[in-house]
């Protein structure tokens, strides 16, 4: 059962929350007041309340539902992250309130900073990029930064794999460059050859995932390393899959020269219905001078904000404050109760369970795309066969599996397997639900060839069917509008 | 362990399955060369009473001094019943509504979120939100281009009076598609009507005025749409959306109405929280949507006829990324609007002009105070919503030291970004400060320059 | 195998052109192409009069999963767009070659025909996209 709009439902409003007496506005030249009100609820607090519970209890959650999400690490979000972030002191405190005022919150962002540096190998951070989208922006404008500061105008290309994300090529068509494709071989690693036909004077850098978004460990990635800085490009590293190697090895070490980290996913920050992330970057010694400002800088024992001064080279403020620091703050409670060893055993329990979850679907039947590789903290199985012999698409296997109380994998991505399932099912899940979602899994199969009907029903349990987008398209109704 | 669930039983399983001996056997096609031996440099793990602990420590070195800086960022107060229900799990911990059977409550709090923000700003269609404010700013100036049939213009006016941060951070991300912002003129703290002729005839994809713009001063919206739309230009305005309680929408300036309207949705139930998460808003007129960007949700029916809610018009966004002018932006600020939709429901359109109406009053009534002191003058004599700019005899930042001595945050210092004002102030008193906290700033601001003398 | 009319004139790009009897040149996508984007829901025309050169996106044909540039296959001006493709997108899709035209353009050169497919050519074209 779906709620009606809140704009359907009418109350007396609650009485004011603040002291303030307010007087009509008399210094506003009349043409500029609003002449009718704008069309708001008019309802009351109960009311208010129970709409918005009612409509989250409509939703899937980590908080009550598994999300083995591919690529986008749908770990536990503990509640002292948020409940510390938001202390009033820290809630209450203004952009640009004054350093006298800011120690406590700068200290924190300073030893995100550091800790970031850590897990990432590399030697200085800035924290302002608010997604992993801006923080990839960042990286592409400051490998352009550097080059253009070398008199080097000639480097334009970007190089990025087939099996890359949407948002990378958009990222370096956005800075103004030329994409160049390579292919990906099917073994998982990249074609090395085709990147050695590749680069050249024009190359501006590379952006890579290691794991890569086939889930599996890009085996050569040294010698990639090599071949691209030797061409006189800088290579870029989306850390959407950090969590697969925190702590057991770094992007610094692989000889990248810019990390962005999505602090949503690696560091638990709450996925919030859609936002809001933070896409803090972290660099190597050539892209330092050309750091998003600003950044946390510590003079003695003072903490402040670094500025166009400190970095003359920057590519500039890409937030209109410093960023997401509500997020940020989440990150660093977080952190802290890792600590060095705890972040460590992300990596192995994610890979354990990743692993663990790949061996019991092969086992089951299920068709493993890399099989013979280690997954990394995620992989892919194919259902094409099921599809060629019953019609039952991995789309009809993502809705039947909300009937069983789970959350669909990712589906379709990345492209060059067919009907695929990118499964992650991160560290904080145990034993007994992976079994539980391997079993679902052989249901639906099995459903797939004794009632494909049933299934392409699905899902049938919750608070809607499959829903018309064609509709939703052709005719949009994107705004309620009373009858 | 924090928050891994694995016992030694599990894990022996687990291994003996998999059939490895360790967990080390796992990562064993990551060459040796780059194995690190762990994380020496982070700190020890601290368990959740000392990491409280700590916290609380540093949240007392912020300490909390009474706020009169505006500046983009606005101490409004927000009502327990907003973040009490946005916080519960099911909003706080979900993903984007990519499987809408599985998202019909945040898809339906984004529906009523557009809904809402199309009837405060008078325009046809809202997106389901961008970061902020200055990134918002940024898209709409790649979306007019995108959108101006009449002109293959890349040039957009900009008047000083709006956001400096905001245009700093327009000109990073545009700059990369060779979009230019032109200066419009400015005098006596808004933008000047009698410089456009100069300026007609050049040929623009779009004009941008803020309102109320930064300095808190009511720009002449109407004229300033009418001048652009003759230029065939498109107009963006930049909105505090709280304001638009009471003042005009962006959707009826002038003849024909604005064509995009932006800002930062941060006035509207968001905690100032050190500058973000915030969100930036869009909505547009419905002839332009499909150049615009973000996440949009609409109502739709299910195969059984019920309603039901689902993103849609998705291929725009790759469509976007392929066309004229590209942007890689596609995310929201979920959480973050759902809070805002709680509060705008909770507050309703009375709620918000009482909060609009109180602070106009308390920001009047502050520089009223301020400017009776020897060596405060105001710097405009144009109409001001919430914030004002006073011109001090003497350098700002002194001033403003003494007063945080006194645990007051006096206002923002425009003297860097607005040296041709010379020792200028930018103050506002929103509706969170009771009477007794602006007659001890009156009285705070007073004694400080008694005693510094000029 | 998707249905590739003798009597038109193929680009590389999945669109056809039929040269009229009074000179104009009607433009739409093909049968493949409208196969791969799904029901479409909505088609963006350019206006009467724009002039493009051969090769500039000119409209955009946009379904639930995908949105495409259509491509001007020769320079000139456009004369006339399909007015019913407002309401009914879906035409493109069930009547490609006739009802769900989507421009008519006025070639400044002529000889930018010659470097066009015939059915013959497209149909190899499509074939080695298969490979």
């Amino acid at each position: 059962m779906i709620e009606k709009v809140i704009f359907e439902e009418h109350a007396r409003h609650g009485s004011r929350n603040f002291t303030t007496e307010a007087a009509e506005v008399e210094g506003i030249p009349a043409e500029l007041q609003r002449k009718a009100e704008p069309a708001l609820p008019s309802v009351s607090e109960l009311q208010v309340v129970r709409h918005y519970t009612r409509l989250s209890q409509l939703n899937f959650s980590i908080d009550t539902h598994f999300y083995p999400l591919g690529s986008c690490t749908m770990k536990y979000n503990p509640k002292a992250c948020n409940q510390l972030a938001m202390l009033p002191e820290f809630l209450g405190r203004h952009p640009l309130a004054p350093n006298q005022f800011s120690q406590g919150t700068l200290k924190c962002l300073y030893e995100v900073q550091e800790m970031l540096q850590e897990a990432t190998g590399l030697v200085a951070s800035s924290l302002t990029p608010m997604a992993g989208a801006q923080g990839e922006l960042a990286g592409v404008a400051m490998i352009q930064a550097y080059h253009k500061a070398r008199n080097d105008l000639e480097r334009n290309e970007i190089i990025c794999p087939d099996a890359a994300h949407g948002t990378n090529p958009a990222t370096a068509t956005m800075c103004g460059c030329k994409v160049v494709e390579i292919p990906t071989k099917p073994d998982g690693d990249l074609d090395i050859d085709a990147l050695r036909a590749a680069v050249g004077p024009k190359t501006a850098g590379i952006m890579l995932t290691n794991p890569s978004t086939l889930g599996v460990f890009e085996r050569q990635i040294k010698e990639i390393a090599g071949i691209v800085h030797e061409a006189g490009g800088l290579l870029y590293y989306d850390g959407a899959n950090l969590n697969a190697i925190l702590g057991r090895t770094s992007p610094g070490a692989m000889g990248f020269d810019v990390v962005h980290v999505n602090l949503h996913k690696t560091f638990s920050t709450p996925h919030g219905g859609g936002g809001p992330g933070s896409g803090a970057v972290s660099v190597g010694e050539r892209l330092k001078p050309h750091l998003p400002i600003p950044y946390v800088v510590k003079d003695g024992d003072n903490y402040r904000w670094a500025d166009e001064q400190d970095c003359p080279g920057t590519i500039g403020r890409l937030s209109a404050f410093m960023g997401n620091i509500g997020v940020l703050m989440r990150a660093y409670v977080y952190m802290r109760m890792l600590g060095k060893d705890g972040m460590r055993r992300v990596s192995d329990y994610a890979v354990l369970n990743a692993n663990y979850l790949m061996v019991a679907l092969g086992e089951a039947g299920f068709d493993v795309a890399y099989n013979g590789r280690r997954a990394s903290h995620e992989f892919i199985i194919s259902v094409k066969p099921v599809t060629r012999d019953t019609g039952i698409s991995a789309m009809d296997f993502a809705k039947a599996l909300l009937d069983y109380g789970f959350h669909a994998p990712t589906t379709y991505f990345p492209l060059l397997v067919p009907e695929c399932l990118l499964i992650e099912p991160t560290e904080t899940e145990a034993l007994q639900t992976l079994d539980e979602f391997v079993a679902a899994l052989v249901d639906i199969r099995d459903k797939a060839y004794s009632d494909p009907e049933g299934l392409k029903e699905a899902p049938v349990t919750m608070p809607v069917r499959r829903l018309d987008d064609v509709r939703a398209a052709k005719q949009p109704d994107l705004v309620f509008k009373p009858e | 362990m924090p928050f891994i669930p694995h016992t030694r039983d599990d894990l022996s399983a687990m291994l003996a399955r998999i059939g490895v001996d360790s967990i080390d056997a796992l990562f064993d096609e990551i060459p040796e060369s780059l194995t690190m031996q762990g994380l020496s440099g982070v700190p020890d793990a601290l368990c959740e009473s000392e990491v409280t602990a700590l916290l609380h420590e540093r949240a007392a070195e912020d300490g909390r001094p009474v706020c009169f800086i505006g500046a983009g960022s606005y101490d409004h107060y927000v009502p327990a019943a907003v973040w009490d229900v946005t916080t519960r799990g099911e909003f706080y911990s979900a993903y984007t509504p990519y499987q809408a059977e599985a998202s019909q409550g945040t898809l339906q709090v984004i529906y009523e979120y557009q809904t809402m923000m199309a009837t405060l700003t008078g325009l046809d269609v809202s997106n389901a939100s961008l970061y902020d404010g200055a990134t918002a700013f940024a898209e709409a100036c790649l979306m007019a281009v995108r959108a101006n049939r009449k002109t293959k213009s890349k040039r957009i006016l900009v008047p000083r009076t709006v956001h400096p941060y905001y245009r700093e951070v327009a000109v990073n991300i545009i700059s990369g598609q060779d979009i230019e912002l032109v200066d419009l003129p400015v005098e006596g703290g808004v933008v000047d009507i009698a410089a456009l002729d100069q300026l007609a005839g050049g040929d623009f994809a779009a004009i941008v005025m803020q309102q109320p713009n930064f300095f808190g001063n009511l720009e002449q919206v109407d004229a300033l749409t009418d001048w652009g739309h003759e230029q065939g230009a498109l107009v963006i305005a930049i909105a505090n959306p709280l304001s638009l309680a009471l003042l005009t929408p962006p959707g009826e300036w002038g003849e024909d109405g604005a064509d995009i309207a932006c800002g930062d949705g941060q006035p509207l139930g968001v905690p100032m929280a050190s500058g973000g998460p915030y969100y930036g808003y869009m909505v547009c007129r419905q002839a332009v949507v499909r150049q615009m960007p973000g996440r949009i949700a609409g109502r739709t029916v299910d195969i059984d006829g019920k309603p039901g809610f689902t993103l849609t018009l998705q291929a725009r966004e790759q469509h976007i990324r392929r066309s004229r002018a590209t942007s890689n932006i596609c995310t929201n600020q979920g959480l973050v609007v759902t809070a805002s939709t709680i509060y705008m429901a909770l507050m309703g359109a009375t709620g918000l002009r009482q909060v609009a109406n109180a602070s106009y009053t308390n920001t009047h009534k502050l520089v009223d105070g301020l400017v009776k002191i020897d060596g405060i003058s105001t710097a405009f004599s144009q109409p001001y919503f919430n914030e004002a700019v006073l011109i001090l005899d003497r350098p700002v930042a002194p001033v403003l030291e003494a007063l945080a001595a006194q645990n007051i945050l006096g206002g923002f210092d425009l003297s860097k970004d607005y040296p041709e004002l010379g020792n200028a102030l930018l103050v506002c008193a929103t509706e969170n400060r009771t009477a007794g906290q602006i007659d001890r700033y009156v009285e705070a601001m007073a004694s400080v320059l008694a005693a510094q003398g000029v | 195998m998707s249905e590739i009319p003798e009597d038109l004139k193929y680009t590389q790009d999945h669109e056809w052109l039929r040269l009229e009897d009074d000179g104009s040149i009607t433009v739409g996508i093909t049968d493949h192409a409208q196969e791969a984007l799904g029901e479409l829901v909505f088609v963006e025309l350019p206006d009467e009069g724009q002039t493009f050169t051969k090769g500039d996106a000119a409209a955009v044909v946009e379904s639930v999963k995908a949105a495409s540039d259509v491509y001007s296959p020769l320079t000139g001006s456009v004369t006339d767009t399909n007015p019913d493709l407002a309401d009914e997108p879906e035409l493109v899709n069930n009547n490609p070659y006739e009802g769900g035209w989507l421009f008519r353009i006025a070639a400044d050169n002529e000889d930018e025909l010659e470097g066009l497919m015939d059915t013959v050519a497209y149909e190899e074209f499509l074939a080695g996209l298969e490979d």
